[in-house]
């Protein structure tokens, strides 16, 4: 049986962390991959912390169960490390990537101990600077596709394009600040 | 030829209902209802079915259009889940006693104390009795292939009762997986034209639907209603080797999951069978004669066929999702163990409820169970039978 990566996404209610679960689940599916995903859901409000799940393979994969060995980790918003142990039951081979402006080495002694790769992007500067808001989900979605290596990175390019222009199919002029938001980002992803 | 696709579970159920273009949705299109309505909302927008969208004002009134447009002649469908399937409760009386063949999706939730959003079958199996055919799905795909086999089994002269489409909530209805979904006139032709005998503005044949039922009448509604349920049996058998017969994908009362040579199984409904089924794999790798018996017609329930299919296992363990509080077993357990009765050399049962409001299970939950059956197998006392799995403490 080939092996099934198991990804976990740690954000709070609002910043957009399911939709970017379900984007990696769409691109993986256009590289001809099984995929799940899925969040998990409780008494939802904004800015409450929430979990979201994907599992990507090349076979059906029928466990409908939560994730509790992840392969990575992606955080997008860098206060949950305070209060969420964002690297329970980790791969030490995998990698965990959280939205923060310190490089992986500031940010790794808050990840008790964990002795994977750390990568980090700072993906609300991009945001802002390229969109004029903060919206981090697109450059932890690049992010996460450049570490992991669950997709192809020109497939995923190519297919996000493609996505963007039907998300979007009502104001066209945003796909391709998206666009250069995903690129860049798959470029200022450090890995430590 | 299928199409390969990614949908979540009410998507999937949302476009097999496009593909249907039913009469009448009666709609309550928020919670506590699903994002089914929702979807089939932009379907009536776009003007790509013409359905007529009721939007009503609570599920006990979504129900009675349903009724109302069924009693008229007209194919009626809706969708809700948990307290919304709760508030329905009188009127799913009537559709079943009427014999209105209503299609309602069911997106299967924990009912409210405490206040709870998540999976479980306390909904579903709380309108057991209701006298509706229940049938249930593991994933996306059996939602969707559930959801176009529904309709010609409900439909049938021999049955015309209403018909639950049940899935499991979050786990199936929010997970975007997999799917292969079929063609626009491949499902219009196998669901066909509902053309009702009699109907309530049949001027040639005037018709009264939802009569009293005096004392002399009632009985025989109620046997009849038994008759349909039995004659169910049949037509869903039928339907289901003939959707796989055009799809390759073939449906009966419950799936067997290398059972043949198994020493111990688990009756499983739902989601969580997916997760029975990677258990089984893992434990076969390892050269252990384990099985899965994965329940997806729960009304009619098909006692014989199950108790055939569990008579070469030494033990099993009965899953429910839901509490009885008869304090001896919940509903699955109670029905799969008087269908062992009968059996010469019965396996011996035991009953875990599992996965209320939400509680996770595991891999390793399963594991564990079929642990405890290789127990009971090798000293042969069973212990205590009635049981729970995931609760603290």
């Amino acid at each position: 049986m080939s092996k099934t990566v198991e990804i976990r996404w740690h954000g709070r209610g609002g910043q957009g962390a399911k939709t970017a679960c379900l984007l990696l689940a769409d691109a993986a599916f256009s590289s001809g991959k099984y995929v799940q995903g899925f969040p998990e859901y409780g008494p939802e409000r904004m800015g409450a912390p929430i979990t979201a799940y994907n599992r990507i393979s090349d076979e059906r994969c029928t466990v409908h169960s939560n994730i509790y060995d992840p392969d990575f980790v992606v955080v997008v918003d860098e206060t949950l490390i305070e209060s969420v142990d964002v690297t329970k039951g980790l791969n030490p081979d995998g990698a965990i990537i959280i939205n923060t402006s310190k490089s992986p080495d500031e940010v790794r002694p808050e990840l008790g101990g964990y002795t994977g790769k750390v990568a980090t992007i700072d993906a609300a500067k991009i945001s802002e600077e390229i969109l004029g808001k903060n919206f981090p989900n697109t450059p932890m979605l690049a992010a996460a596709v450049k570490v992991s290596g669950v997709v192809d990175a020109d497939k995923f390019v190519q297919d996000m394009e493609a996505s963007f222009k039907h998300k979007f199919a009502t104001k066209p002029q945003v796909v391709a600040g998206n666009m250069t938001v995903l690129t860049r980002s798959m470029e200022e992803v450090q890995v430590g | 030829m299928s199409i390969r696709d990614r949908l979540s579970g009410n998507e999937a159920v949302a476009y097999a209902m496009k593909q249907i273009n039913p009469d009448v949705m009666g709609a309550f299109p928020i919670t506590p209802s699903t994002e089914i309505p929702q979807y089939f909302a932009q379907y009536v927008a776009n003007g790509e079915v013409d359905t007529e969208y009721v939007t009503v004002e609570s599920e006990h009134s979504s129900m009675s259009t349903c009724i109302g447009a069924s009693a008229a002649g007209a194919r009626a469908v809706t969708a809700t889940s948990s307290c919304g399937l709760a508030l329905m409760w009188e009127l799913l009386y009537v559709a079943s006693s009427s014999r209105l063949p209503v299609t309602l999706a069911l997106v299967c939730r924990a009912l409210t104390g405490p206040i709870n959003i998540n999976n479980d079958h306390s909904d579903a199996m709380g309108a057991r009795d209701a006298g509706w055919i229940q049938i249930f799905a593991e994933n996306n795909q059996e939602a969707y292939d559930n959801y176009i086999q529904a309709m010609p089994i409900s439909e049938n002269p021999d049955v015309r009762l209403p018909i639950m489409v049940c899935q499991d909530g979050f786990i199936t209805s929010h997970a975007v997986e997999n799917i292969e979904l079929e063609t626009d006139e491949m499902v219009k032709n196998f669901v066909g034209e509902y053309n009702p005998e009699n109907y309530l503005l049949k001027h040639e044949n005037p018709l009264a639907v939802g009569p009293y039922g005096v004392s002399p009448y009632y009985m025989e509604a109620k046997v009849a209603q038994v008759q349909a349920m039995k004659n169910a049996k049949k037509v869903i058998l039928e339907v289901g080797k003939k959707f796989g017969d055009e799809t390759g994908r073939y449906y009966g009362f419950f799936e067997s999951y290398k059972l043949e040579d198994a020493d111990s199984a688990v009756v499983i409904i739902g989601s969580s069978a997916g997760t029975a089924r990677a258990t089984v794999d893992k434990l076969r790798a390892e050269g252990r004669k384990v099985g899965m018996l994965k329940v997806r017609v729960f009304r009619p329930f098909p006692f014989e066929e199950i108790a055939e299919a569990l008579s070469g296992v030494k033990a099993v363990a009965v899953m429910d999702k839901a509490e009885s509080f008869s304090a001896a077993g919940g509903p699955l357990f109670a029905e799969t163990r008087s269908a062992l009765y009968d059996l010469e050399n019965r396996p011996k049962a035991i009953n875990y409820v599992y996965g209320l409001g939400g509680r996770d299970f595991r891999v390793e939950d399963c594991e564990y169970i079929f642990d405890q059956l290789d127990e009971i197998i090798a000293t042969g006392k069973t212990g205590e039978v009635y049981r729970h799995i995931g609760q603290r403490g």
